[in-house]
């Protein structure tokens, strides 16, 4: 067994003032959500309606999966929409009505607001509800935005599983829900931890099928293992449900530290708690502490992309001996980041949404050895001499839990051993 | 509204964004909503750019709607240009602020900046990407270009090429060095390298070589009504096009026909013997309007293929390719629509697609080989290699970029020759070294109704297929096989047959012998 490194003593950043700035940001859409979302849910389509540019974000972002037939797509919207309000209800109705009927193993369809649609006040609320009526009992019709004006990114994912939590049945058991899609892998390492301990029923959120329903009532008791979820927090306390605030599941710190969480809610005694975690967090700690050699003493600067960037950075700073320069993220929700905030090693500067030009300028005059960004800023800033990591595989990799820790750690040492190994200057 | 998953173009503030991208000096000030900045990675990533593209974006969000949006672009236009310091400023709106009625055009000129600003008009709701590139190209020249002195060498201009333009960088390359030959300087390239100042000498050109109609005739027809600059009206793309492009740049020049062939490999690659099973082969062309007319002139004469179909995505080049399909006796598709394409492809079966990036997956799902053409692509399309379309480097690219994936066919049928062999079969997968060896299955009778994959039964054919000559059919390779199974059911129909038997498939191949 390797020695435990202690970790670093902190006061914590809760009280370090965050930095807000306005200004251009260059952040995804809640659109983008639908990538990930459509993968998870098996009986779900997500119908976007929305303007040509929304179908070619889609496109953008989803790369070579566009072409796996997927459960997603845009009713671009043409001039003749534009003209008259009843007529465009009509036009979703016909759209709707083709796609079903090439589509009958659909179960839940979601009809996701764009930055056109809500900016001409198309009532997709109300369509939601017609149609769900109209398609009942075999599809149910559910409505969120994932609009540039309202979302960042991870927020659409937040907005969807909002729109699902009132009508969740009614439910009094005292039920476990874990709140965030995760990769499947990753799901059943965290239930199997917690089954482990005796802690059931679990259920997750969002599940996999419609049919696969549950309820929600006072005795829920939920814990988040996404830390962008911050309306579907509101939403499922409207229901009664009850918060387990906890660090996110992180390395092994954050993960050891949210599986007690929980444990502690559910009276787990400490020796059961240590039997079932022993061996995979001794395992994570040697797979970081491997994977983190090259991370050891450097700085690390984070552009907001995820809201993932407060987690992430307390798991650099205090598992990976990283120094943080920067932290930014597009939100902060204070009551959800909490218990981050508590263990971030103090030092860097929080920043809330941003002026991308004055962030940059910041960047550059900080020198990071690392900075974490989006593939609009990656290749512009390598080109400038930094390193840097793109923060969306942050999203789509399995990077929770015990056996994800080393890999996680991976990711951020790979850019910086590829710059010590690529040798392309020409001789002097 | 329509239903869309793939699409083949962007909406045209992608355009105007290709036009920025591809010059230097000049800043796009674009008011959009959070999150349109997502088209920046199209140019860092798919195109490997090591800059931002020169756009600045209001990005709004929902709390600033209302009269808050106004003074937002006024600030993100001066920022802009405090921070830039462009030469000129494009200004414009994407399609949500085309909603919110802004004005960004009225707005910008108001602030009485030191540089230019030219106001672009898109309509979102109703053009695209290149109609977007074409029409900003057009703006910028309209505002900025004056006549000049003629240069006292003969020069031209080459226009259209952009960002994000499939083998613009190296086209241009070929260009030039074939112009240079005829003794020939460019003047200025634009939109890709030009600055706003060299915009303002495009005059001192004798004449201007349209490289891309698609993003550059707008340009190309003001500047030959108001600065008297003829255009080329060839795209040297293949063997022919290219000796047709000298001969036009001769005639308006008055210089000989003088250009080195040496390098050029094509004509004697397709003419060697090797290529003699290229003939008559079933070809299926699609893409921008450009490309597929000088795919199809390559396809028919200078690699002796069959065009079975053609068409293109953009409306803007319809009448030519109806013109072109006509010629070739066929009807022209003129769609957006990537489920009307793939509906044409399986119903024509043909040997090979010459597409886009949509039409490579739907070759891979039909087994069909393809060889991609046009825009819109990905980041493989954007080789470190010297890969040019254009000229006589252009010709022998496509020679070899066409054939590669039909050589591998040729493998294919040669494993297929050996299929009884007990090492090669269809589920013996790519090796059978290493220990992984599969026994063949078992062949019992497959079922008498034709239910298989290689290409769906065609509508209302109620012709069944025979156990045996199911059999029969699987034994031809499968990149004819489609073919064979769709000629053997016309034939089959024509003679009012109800089922097919080995006889049939025969008779059905004489009928068809060619």
């Amino acid at each position: 067994m390797t020695v435990a490194r202690p970790l670093p003593t902190t006061t914590g950043c809760r009280e370090t003032p965050v930095l807000k700035q306005r200004g251009q940001r260059e952040v995804f859409c809640g659109l983008t959500g639908i990538i990930w979302l459509h993968r998870k849910m098996q009986d779900a389509f997500f119908l976007v309606i929305g303007s040509r540019t929304c179908a070619h974000l889609l496109q953008s972002a989803a790369g070579v999966m566009i072409f796996a037939e997927p459960r997603f797509g845009t009713a671009i919207l043409e001039e003749t929409d534009l003209a008259g309000m009843a007529d465009a209800q009509d036009e979703l109705d016909s759209v709707v009505a083709k796609l079903l009927s090439r589509r009958p193993d659909i179960k839940q369809l979601f009809l996701v607001g764009s930055c056109p649609s809500e900016v001409i006040k198309l009532d997709l609320a109300r369509a939601a509800e017609r149609m769900t009526q109209t398609y009942a009992p075999h599809v149910r019709v559910l409505n969120f935005s994932g609009s540039g004006i309202e979302t960042t990114f991870t927020q659409g994912e937040d907005a969807c599983l909002a729109s699902m939590v009132p009508v969740l049945p009614t439910s009094t058991a005292r039920e476990l829900m874990l709140v965030g899609a995760l990769p499947d892998v990753v799901e059943q390492q965290a239930i199997g931890l917690l089954t482990q301990m005796g802690i059931g029923p679990i259920r997750v959120l969002p599940a996999p099928r419609a049919a696969d329903q549950f309820g929600v009532g006072e005795n829920t008791v939920f814990a988040l293992t996404q830390p962008f979820l911050g309306d579907t927090h509101a939403a499922l306390e409207r229901r009664g449900a009850r918060h387990i605030a906890a660090p996110f599941p992180f390395g092994e710190e954050g993960t050891t530290a949210w599986l007690a969480a929980i444990a502690h809610e559910f009276g787990v005694s400490q020796e059961v708690f240590d039997r079932v975690t022993a061996a995979p967090r001794d395992r994570a700690r040697r797979a970081v502490a491997q994977a983190s050699e090259s991370l050891r003493g450097k700085s690390v600067f984070f552009f907001p992309d995820s809201q993932l960037e407060i987690p992430l950075a307390r798991f650099l700073t205090r598992e990976c001996g990283m120094t943080a320069i920067e932290v930014g993220a597009p939100y902060i929700h204070q009551n959800i980041v909490g218990p981050d905030l508590d263990l971030l090693v103090e030092g860097p500067v929080l920043s809330e949404g941003q002026d991308v030009d004055l962030q940059l300028d910041r960047c550059r005059a900080a020198r990071p050895d690392l900075t974490v960004c989006g593939l609009g800023l990656a290749n512009p800033l390598e080109a400038e001499g930094m390193t840097t990591k793109w923060a969306i595989e942050l999203v789509f990799t399995p990077v929770h839990f015990y056996e994800q820790a080393g890999d996680l750690a991976g990711l951020f040492s790979r850019p910086m051993r590829r710059r010590d190994l690529l040798k392309l200057e020409a001789a002097e | 509204m329509k239903l869309t998953v793939w699409t083949y173009e962007g909406p045209p503030h992608v355009g105007a964004m290709r036009v920025a991208t591809a010059m230097k000096g000049l800043h796009y000030v674009l008011h959009a909503p959070q999150g349109d900045t997502y088209a920046d990675l199209l140019f860092t990533m798919i195109e490997r750019r090591n800059h931002r593209p020169p756009v600045t974006y209001t990005t709004f969000q929902a709390r600033d709607l209302g009269s808050d949006t106004a003074q937002l672009f006024q600030d993100a236009c001066r920022d802009a240009y405090d921070r830039f310091k462009p030469e000129a400023i494009i200004v414009g709106a994407s399609c949500t602020a085309e909603l919110i009625q802004d004005d960004p055009g009225g707005m910008a000129e108001t602030m009485g900046l030191p540089v230019p600003v030219i106001a672009l008009e898109l309509p979102s709701y109703q053009r695209k990407e290149n109609f977007g590139a074409d029409e900003t190209f057009f703006q910028i020249v309209r505002h900025l270009a004056r006549p000049v002195a003629k240069t006292d060498r003969i020069t031209c201009n080459l226009i259209g090429p952009t960002a994000l333009g499939y083998r613009h960088r190296d086209d241009i390359e070929e260009l030039t060095g074939l112009l240079s030959d005829m003794g020939i300087d460019v003047n200025v390239c634009a939109p890709m390298g030009a600055t706003p100042s060299d915009i303002t000498r495009l005059g001192a050109a004798h004449f201007n070589v349209l490289m891309y109609p698609e993003t550059g005739e707008s340009a190309c027809r003001w500047m030959e009504r108001d600065l008297g600059l003829p255009f080329t009206k060839t795209v040297p793309i293949g063997v022919g096009a290219t000796r047709d492009f000298i001969a036009e740049v001769a005639a308006i020049t008055g210089l000989p026909a003088k250009v080195d062939e040496s390098r050029l490999r094509l004509p004697w690659y397709s003419a060697s013997v090797d290529s003699t099973y290229l003939t008559g082969k079933r070809v299926f062309v699609f893409g921008d309007g450009t490309h597929v007319k000088a795919a199809a002139r390559i396809a028919r004469d200078e690699m002796g293929f069959e065009v079975v179909g053609l068409g293109c995505y953009n409306r803007e080049m319809a009448r030519d390719i109806r013109a072109l399909a006509k010629d070739f006796g066929l009807t022209a598709l003129i769609t957006e629509d990537y489920l009307e394409v793939e509906a044409a492809i399986e119903a024509l079966a043909p040997e090979m697609i010459l597409g886009t990036q949509m039409e490579r997956h739907i070759g891979k799902r039909l087994g069909i080989p393809c060889a991609v053409i046009s825009a819109p692509v990905h980041v493989q399309d954007f080789p470190a290699r010297y890969s040019p379309q254009m000229g006589f480097e252009g010709a022998n690219v496509i020679f070899d970029t066409w054939v590669h994936p039909l050589v591998m066919g040729l493998e294919e049928h040669l494993l297929h020759m050996f299929r009884e062999d007990f090492e090669f079969h269809d589920a013996a997968g790519a090796s059978h070294h290493g220990g992984k060896a599969v026994p063949a299955p078992e062949v019992d009778d497959l079922p008498i109704v034709a239910a298989n994959n290689d290409a769906p039964t065609p509508q209302g054919g109620e012709v069944i297929w025979l156990s045996d000559a199911e059999r029969e059919l699987k034994k031809i390779p499968f990149f004819v096989r489609g073919k064979a199974r769709r000629n053997t059911e016309t034939f089959a129909q024509q003679k009012g047959l109800q089922e097919i038997s080995i006889d049939t498939l025969y008779e059905a191949k004489a009928h068809y012998a060619r």
